[in-house]
């Protein structure tokens, strides 16, 4: 996340000078403080991820020694119709979590700055956050079954008809994706609600002053102003948002009818029960390319928005 | 305050510290001097009968055994984890799905040396129990028990549809209009106005019990799901079992038997896969949400033990080819790796022994593998009033058995076997052409 995070930009003469090196003598006392970091980043890192590139051009059972391959894992890759499913469904799953948490978070964001600045609601909006993963999934498990669920029982009070919710195949990509956006939208609200502090309240003032109501305040001044942050925060929730695996894994494992196998899990499937090593980091190679181009593509934004404050 | 809590800091640190520096030297010694082997089983219900072997195993030979259990994919994931990084049991309780994989990699020991030096007797086990444990004249296992299926029923709902719960020894099926079978099922329907499922009126929309159960999953062999219909009619699984290399997945016996049973559930008298929901079979049947499901024998004791419901049990129909259940039995092997194969070959020998399988059948939970000691498990459930004959008489007669198919990449066949499974049950394929493209998948698999 700090990485990404342009610092704002200083005045040319006070950067100093490129040729201005450490005086020899620091180096090795520099190294030492950095090899904690760099023994972390090679071990964990860089060394898997070579090594990932390696066994994907391998075929591998993890039990009998990897035979070279070359591109073969790519090229059955491309003909699976089940890896491109993954990534259909991948997309979608990440398109109706993240449209429909930023949504939501800047309006949580907008109204808790408007309304009430109160670190009560703070905090309350954080709460399900806090909560594991796997416990949110466990939970909503039980609270959204056909037949034992609360969630149906309250339908039924309304006199709607039962959902099978996880277990209907045309359901369970949106259930997963809002029960995430659940999960994760009070933690991105309070991201974008610390953006919204650092606009100058000066020009809520000013517009207020022209007659702006609160919909021009948001369209015009709150959204505008808000995008560094925003696309930032985009950034790293549609990273996030690709890496869906754990409500999977406890919810669906995949199923109804291949209707939840996104590409995490499938790449878990075929390395860990299927034991296809090999193609598993084909597609986990695949899937890295594709996050670096969309980052790049993110990246290239937040430069051009970078400005917009001064 | 803030004291304080450092004094607390500093003493959790050394409360920790001296916890994990003290623990290891306690019985590290110990084990040193004696063998002791690990041996992992998935079924939480048998754990207490194999325990009961285990003590009996090391009274008399004072090796000592330590069991663990781990819940079926935990234990599946978990082992080859373990081979790879040397950690793995020394015995394994293993399944016909897995073993052949397991075979392939060179992770299990050939026991047929040890088998021909203590004359081990193959012939008192049932049926072909212990052929299914031979790939390539290399044996890897000896049958621990067996299992069957058969109908479970509710008592009540039976008696409340005047059924004679003694007629259900003699139900036909067929794929064209059900035979007797699809009659009870219809009748055992009951919507939410009270009408049943043959009588005009009756709302498919608002069933308040299915006739028949669904339990999801069952992959490409529907052990308990669906494969009773389709070996009824004279359908195999593959070219030759075990070992096959062609399965018969576009045989069209196959598709009518799924065709027959899909439109059962666009009629609404089998539970929909929707409604069946994520919590599986037993809250369904606990509830009464249905009537009546086909079921393996390991889990007699859920049902003959439920105090909310009371179930009993009837033999599968008869198909236009006979009465056919699949039989299947579990096996310990012993793995590779093991530093002590002298040992754990007296414990699988142990195990496979009547000395074994009669404390085990004295339990009522499995089927023990030798013929006696399953007429000793007979006897044991008929004391607690629990008649399990449904699944014992239908393996007296060879005839009537199909066993397990048996081949390498079980796990990925029945990933793509489930998703084609789930979409005949949501209506989204017609079971002939879904089964074809299945069929042709599944070859490629396996070429």
């Amino acid at each position: 996340m700090t990485t990404v995070a342009a610092p704002p930009r200083r005045p040319r003469a006070a950067q100093p000078s490129r040729r201005n090196r450490l005086r020899s003598g620091d180096a090795p006392v520099a190294w030492l403080f950095l090899l904690p970091a760099l023994a972390g980043f090679v071990i964990f890192y860089l060394v898997p991820t070579v090594r990932g590139f390696w066994i994907s051009l391998t075929d591998w059972n993890l039990l009998s020694d990897p035979e070279f391959v070359g591109l073969d894992n790519y090229r059955e890759m491309l003909q699976d119709d089940k890896f491109w499913n993954a990534l259909r469904i991948t997309a979608e799953y990440v398109v109706i979590n993240i449209g429909s948490q930023t949504v939501l978070a800047l309006a949580i964001a907008v109204l808790m700055d408007r309304l009430t600045r109160s670190v009560l609601v703070r905090a309350l909006i954080v709460v399900p956050w806090l909560v594991p993963n796997v416990t949110v999934a466990v939970v909503t498990l039980f609270m959204l079954d056909r037949n034992v669920g609360f969630v149906n029982h309250v339908l039924d009070l309304f006199g709607l008809d039962p959902q099978a919710f996880y277990g209907n195949s045309d359901q369970a990509i949106p259930t997963i994706a809002l029960v995430n956006t659940w999960r994760n939208m009070g933690y991105t609200a309070l991201l974008f609600f610390a953006g919204i502090q650092m606009i100058p309240r000066s020009l809520y003032e000013a517009a207020a002053i022209d007659g702006a109501g609160e919909w021009t305040l948001f369209r015009r001044v709150t959204l505008p102003l808000l995008r560094p942050v925003m696309v930032l925060v985009l950034v790293v929730s549609i990273i996030g948002s690709f890496q869906i695996f754990d409500t999977v894994a406890v919810t669906t494992k995949g199923g109804p009818a291949d209707a939840t196998r996104v590409i995490y899990y499938y790449i878990y499937q075929k390395a860990f029960n299927e034991f296809h090593m090999g193609y598993a980091a084909a597609m986990a190679v695949a899937l890295f390319l594709i996050l670096i181009v969309l980052t790049l593509a993110q990246m290239r934004m937040l430069r051009a928005a970078d400005s917009d404050l001064r | 305050m803030n004291r304080k809590l450092g004094a607390l800091l500093a003493l959790a640190v050394t409360l920790t510290a001296c916890g994990t520096t003290n623990e290891p030297t306690g019985d590290s010694g110990q084990a040193a001097e004696k063998v002791t082997l690990t041996y992992s089983l998935w079924d939480p219900n048998q754990l207490p009968a194999y325990q009961e072997c285990a003590n009996a195993f090391t009274a008399s030979t004072g090796i000592q055994v330590k069991i663990t259990q781990q819940g079926w994919e935990d234990y599946w994931n978990g082992l080859t984890t373990s081979l790879v990084s040397g950690t793995a049991p020394d015995v394994i309780t293993n399944h016909v799905a897995y073993y052949p994989e397991l075979a392939a990699n060179n992770q299990l020991l050939d026991i047929q040396p040890y088998v021909d030096k203590d004359k081990v007797d193959l012939s008192q086990y049932t049926g072909d129990l212990a052929s299914l444990w031979v790939k390539d004249g290399k044996r890897y296992g000896l049958p621990q028990d067996w299992d069957t299926i058969a109908l479970v029923y509710n008592v009540k709902d039976i008696t409340d549809a005047g059924v004679d719960p003694a007629g259900l020894d003699d139900l036909t099926w067929n794929p064209a209009d059900g035979g007797t079978f699809g009659a009870l099922v219809r009748k055992l329907t009951v919507d939410e106005n009270g009408k049943r499922g043959d009588e005009p009126g009756f709302d498919k929309t608002k069933v308040k019990i299915y006739g028949w159960g669904l339990e999801q999953g069952g992959g490409v062999v529907g052990q308990t799901q669906w494969s009773w219909m389709p070996l009824s009619m004279g359908f195999q699984y593959l070219d030759k079992n075990p070992f096959g290399t062609d399965y018969k997945l576009d045989d069209p016996r196959l598709a009518q038997a799924l065709t027959w049973w899909q439109d059962q559930m666009k009629a609404g008298y089998v539970m929909p896969r929707e409604e069946a929901g994520k919590l599986g079979l037993e809250p369904m049947m606990q509830t009464n949400k249905a009537a009546l499901v086909p079921d393996g024998s390991w889990r007699i004791n859920t049902w003959a033990q439920s105090t909310q419901q009371k179930f009993a049990f009837a033999p599968l129909p008869q198909g236009p080819e006979g009465r056919k259940t699949i039989i299947n039995g579990l096996a310990p092997s012993i793995t590779a790796g093991t530093k002590h194969p002298d040992q754990a070959w007296e414990w699988v020998k142990f195990l496979g022994s009547s000395a074994c399988q009669d404390l085990v059948a004295k339990k009522a939970v499995v089927f023990p593998a030798i013929k006696t000691a399953a007429a000793t498990a007979l006897e044991a459930h008929k004391s607690k009033g629990v008649d399990v004959s449904a699944f014992t008489e239908i393996a007296a007669n060879p005839a009537n058995l199909a066993y397990y198919p048996i081949t390498g990449s079980a796990n990925e066949i029945n990933t793509n076997a489930q998703a084609v499974i789930d979409e005949i049950q949501e209506f989204k394929v017609v079971p002939a052409d879904a089964l074809k493209q299945l069929d042709e998948r599944v070859a490629s698999i396996l070429k």
